[in-house]
């Protein structure tokens, strides 16, 4: 049998897999979203700024930066999980094709804080064409979510060999 | 939008100020191009921060989010009754990718109100206007102004 992999060397490739795919991004670090992993389980971060409000009176989070940290945390949730066994292979590309957004459902179930956000999205159904993913983000208790979300996205082609 | 009715004017600078007032939609730059009863019209120019996918340059989804959430609620608060808003529920089909480059505008229009909800339609173009990139239906609370 062959001896486990050092933690460190497993935590580097997957954290560098996370990277790559994250940090290419514009939007993403535009947004200033940020990804803790565990394991293979990531939670997104939307760490609070004054830009992010779309009411100031409250004031609220706007709904479209909502929408967008949703929609975010479940196309990376969906890139990280289909590429998953090839980054554990250390076979993984630089720069994943990227699935496209189909539809897009929030649910507002009150208003965002000032205050940062986390996310967590779940793959319900993952096919070679089609994928179903619901998102989850909440603020201070995760038992009191403040948005959800369901998409429905179409995967890119599988790469060619060659 | 005529100049010499009150009202008219009265709308638009209640929508112009509900914009103005939005950290999030000036970062975008967002613009009114036109404001009527329950009528709105946004745009965002195209910039490099919003690239979704850097392999070819399209802004991301939740960009165009952002402009059609805010359009809709610019619709609402544009409607004679409305003092306040907030949106309940967004759904956007993303019918196609934005050209890389190209100025998105949103189209919204509060279509019927009730009591307490306002029930939204929107649509966001690029250049090719018969092309629609993305459309969007959503219910937005509706506080009614004394």
């Amino acid at each position: 049998m062959r001896k486990p992999e050092p933690v460190q060397v497993i935590k580097t490739r997957r954290d560098a897999a996370l990277g790559q795919l994250v940090g290419g991004i514009p939007y993403i670090q535009y947004l200033g979203v940020q990804f803790d992993r565990r394991g293979d389980e990531l939670t997104a971060i939307l760490p609070y700024r004054e830009e992010l409000i779309g009411n100031p009176m409250l004031p609220a989070l706007h709904g479209g930066v909502t929408a967008a940290f949703l929609e975010i945390s479940a196309v990376i949730e969906l890139t990280w999980s289909t590429l998953w066994t090839e980054i554990e292979d250390g076979t993984a590309p630089d720069h994943p094709p990227m699935p496209k957004t189909i539809d897009f459902t929030v649910d507002y179930l009150r208003s965002g804080l000032p205050r940062d956000a986390y996310a967590r999205a779940r793959v319900n159904r993952s096919g070679r064409r089609y994928a179903s993913v619901h998102v989850e983000a909440w603020q201070d208790n995760r038992e009191k979510l403040f948005a959800q979300a369901t998409g429905h996205f179409l995967m890119p082609p599988p790469a060619q060999d060659g | 939008m005529s100049t010499t009715d009150p009202a008219a004017e009265r709308r638009a600078r209640i929508a112009r100020q509900f914009i103005e007032a939005i950290p999030h939609a000036r970062a975008l730059s967002m613009q009114i191009e036109e404001i009527g009863e329950g009528l709105a019209m946004l745009s965002m120019p195209y910039d490099e921060r919003l690239i979704g996918d850097p392999a070819t340059g399209v802004i991301a989804g939740g960009a165009v989010s952002a402009l059609m959430d805010t359009c809709g609620g610019a619709a609402v608060m544009s409607h004679p009754d409305a003092q306040g808003t907030a949106t309940i529920d967004l759904r956007i089909d993303y019918m196609r990718v934005a050209t890389p480059g190209q100025r998105i505008r949103a189209r919204a229009e509060c279509y019927h109100v009730t009591r307490a909800v306002a029930f939204v339609r929107a649509t966001a173009l690029d250049d090719d206007a018969d092309n629609p990139v993305a459309a969007a239906t959503g219910a937005f609370t509706f506080q009614r102004g004394a």
